[in-house]
């Protein structure tokens, strides 16, 4: 249990929304056995805005879909409020990194899309869609469909389609991967905002340092293959945030913090990937 | 001063749009046709000149029942295609969601979309007798395959990561078929639907006339015994006509279908 209360030092008499108990998924195949996610634990508190940082092939998207329910069958607990997650639950929401969006639906249809198949009328639906739109600064596009509309927009519409399901926690895969550095930087701004007035927790899977230092109360770095938590750094920067305190001194320091850890895990990601190319 | 032609032709005409290209298309074509029979280039018996196919056209409504065929023909391509179309989206299903029905069968179905299918006629028309049944089954069998494999091929090409939103929603599996797998392969499966029907058509036709029993094979098949070359050339032309009939409805059918989904 060392680790656990490594992880959760503040709040340790509050139940946590989430707790990751000791969970491992291995995959086989072909070529053998692929543990992708090694006994992870870890605390999430209600609010809390954490991040996971690793190298490709880490699993970080197997410990997503795992709390998210796509994967149901694991060592381990997942925990929700006490509760355990095996598949999918309304009360968890997702946001992928692949493109997302129905292409046949409007803006507005693809957010009101989960408030249609859980039955709810037409007009409520529209209209809480409307406010969705709005808070992810879509307002007058509406109507477009996916196709009319950028790369960042349909990102924002994705999210704000798993915020209409009001969801206690989100998840996020590399959300923004797809998208350019100014994009990209503009819509982690609008997250935080977005995150800071609905208080949900949290859980954004990146490979860029310099946003999950932006968004997070807490980092946590996950070891090259197997997936294991290596180190979590508690990023105690002032809220409210924007990209602007990205140039402070303080901010670096997090930033070459974090990297001096992944750096290890990056290159051995790099290797195995090379060795693999070079037996090929 | 503008140059003459102008004067001869309304100027939407000559500005390309794809209206006038195809008007312009069909009176050139018309035109050499025209020119190729009346100058003896083709046999004016074998391949009458436009001037004399056209004026058929009212005696194929009063002494051949015209309208009769047209709707025959029509009624028995919608039936045949209808049909097509809800085994061949079942079958396509099935394909889809039995993997090793899929990979044994899937081949098959595309062999047999490839196969003259007409000739089968003789034992369709042993199972159903000389009647509307030999030419609908005949039709139906016709258009299934195109259907079945582009229903497949549609669903098969769903994005996995929209069947994933589905599921954090927690759909119904009805829910991911009616709002994610159905709209996200439709524009494939229409066209499925489309080779169908003119499979279905031509089968259809085909039939009429190697059986010799109603509809337009029918009304073509007697003209040409008749040696009413023109009549049957103007016959012909009511043949496209339904095509370009069956064309219209699916388009709009899709265009309903896909701001509907
Ligand atoms: N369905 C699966 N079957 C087999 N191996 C898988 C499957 N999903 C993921 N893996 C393997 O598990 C490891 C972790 O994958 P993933 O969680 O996607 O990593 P990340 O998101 O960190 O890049 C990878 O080596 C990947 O090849
Ligand atoms: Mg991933």
């Amino acid at each position: 249990m060392s680790d656990m209360t490594a992880l959760d030092n503040t709040a340790a008499d509050t139940l946590p929304t989430l707790r990751i108990d000791r969970v491992t998924k291995s995959f086989h195949t072909a070529k053998g056995k692929i543990t992708a996610v090694d006994d992870v634990s870890l605390d999430i508190r209600q609010g809390e805005f954490i991040s996971i940082i690793g190298p490709s092939g880490c699993g970080k998207s197997t410990l997503m879909n795992m709390v998210g329910g796509l994967i149901a069958d694991f060592d381990g607990q997942i925990l929700l409020d006490g509760k355990a997650v095996r598949g999918c639950q309304p009360s968890i929401g997702m946001v992928f990194q692949e493109e997302s969006t129905f292409p046949w639906r409007t803006a507005i249809e693809n957010v009101a899309f989960p408030l249609e198949a859980a039955g709810m009328e037409r007009d409520r639906r529209v209209a809480r869609a409307r406010e969705l739109l709005d808070l992810v600064g879509l307002t007058g596009f509406e109507n477009h469909y996916p196709s009319e509309l950028s790369g960042g927009m349909r990102q924002r519409i994705a999210i704000a389609r798993t915020l209409a399901f009001e969801p206690k926690v989100l998840l996020m895969d590399e959300p923004f991967a797809a998208l350019d550095e100014q994009t990209r930087l503009l819509l982690g701004d609008k997250v935080v905002q977005i995150q800071q007035q609905l208080r949900q927790t949290t859980l954004l899977i990146t490979h860029n340092i310099s946003e999950a230092v932006h968004l997070s109360d807490r980092v946590l770095i996950m070891t090259f293959r197997p997936g294991r938590i290596k180190r979590v750094v508690e990023i105690n920067l002032p809220r409210p945030r924007s990209s602007e305190m990205m140039g402070s001194e303080k901010f670096a320091k997090f930033v070459a913090e974090i990297w001096h850890d992944l750096r290890e895990e990056a290159s051995k990601g790099l290797r195995e990937s090379e060795a693999a190319a070079a037996a090929r | 001063m503008p140059p003459f032609e102008e004067n001869l032709m309304p100027a939407w005409l000559l500005k390309p749009n794809p209206i006038s290209a195809r008007f312009l298309f069909l009176a050139g074509l018309l035109a050499v046709w025209e020119i190729a029979s009346v100058a003896g280039l083709m046999s004016r018996f074998i391949v009458p000149p436009p001037s004399e196919i056209f004026p058929t056209i009212a005696l194929l409504f009063t002494d051949y029942d015209l309208t009769g065929s047209f709707l025959r023909t029509f009624g028995e391509t919608f039936a045949a295609a209808g049909l097509g179309a809800l085994g061949g989206m079942l079958g396509g299903w099935w394909l889809h969601h039995n993997r090793v029905a899929g990979k044994a069968y899937t081949d098959w179905v595309a062999a047999i979309a490839a196969a003259p299918l007409v000739l089968l006629f003789p034992l369709f028309l042993v199972i159903f007798g000389r009647n509307a049944a030999t030419i609908v089954a005949m039709g139906t069998v016709a258009s299934l395959p195109p259907v079945v494999l582009k229903t497949k091929e549609g669903l098969d090409n769903v994005r996995s990561v929209l069947v994933d939103v589905g599921r954090t929603f927690g759909l119904t599996r009805w829910q991911q078929v009616k709002m994610i797998m159905f709209p996200a392969s439709l524009p494939t499966i229409f066209t499925g639907l489309r080779l169908g029907l003119v499979f279905a058509l031509i089968n259809v036709v085909g039939v009429e006339y190697l059986i010799g029993f109603g509809g337009m094979g029918l009304l073509i098949a007697e003209l040409g015994d008749r040696f009413e070359i023109a009549g049957m050339y103007a016959a012909i032309l009511f043949v496209i006509l339904t095509s370009i009939c069956f064309f219209y409805l699916t388009e709009k059918l899709e265009t309903w279908l896909l701001s509907a989904r």
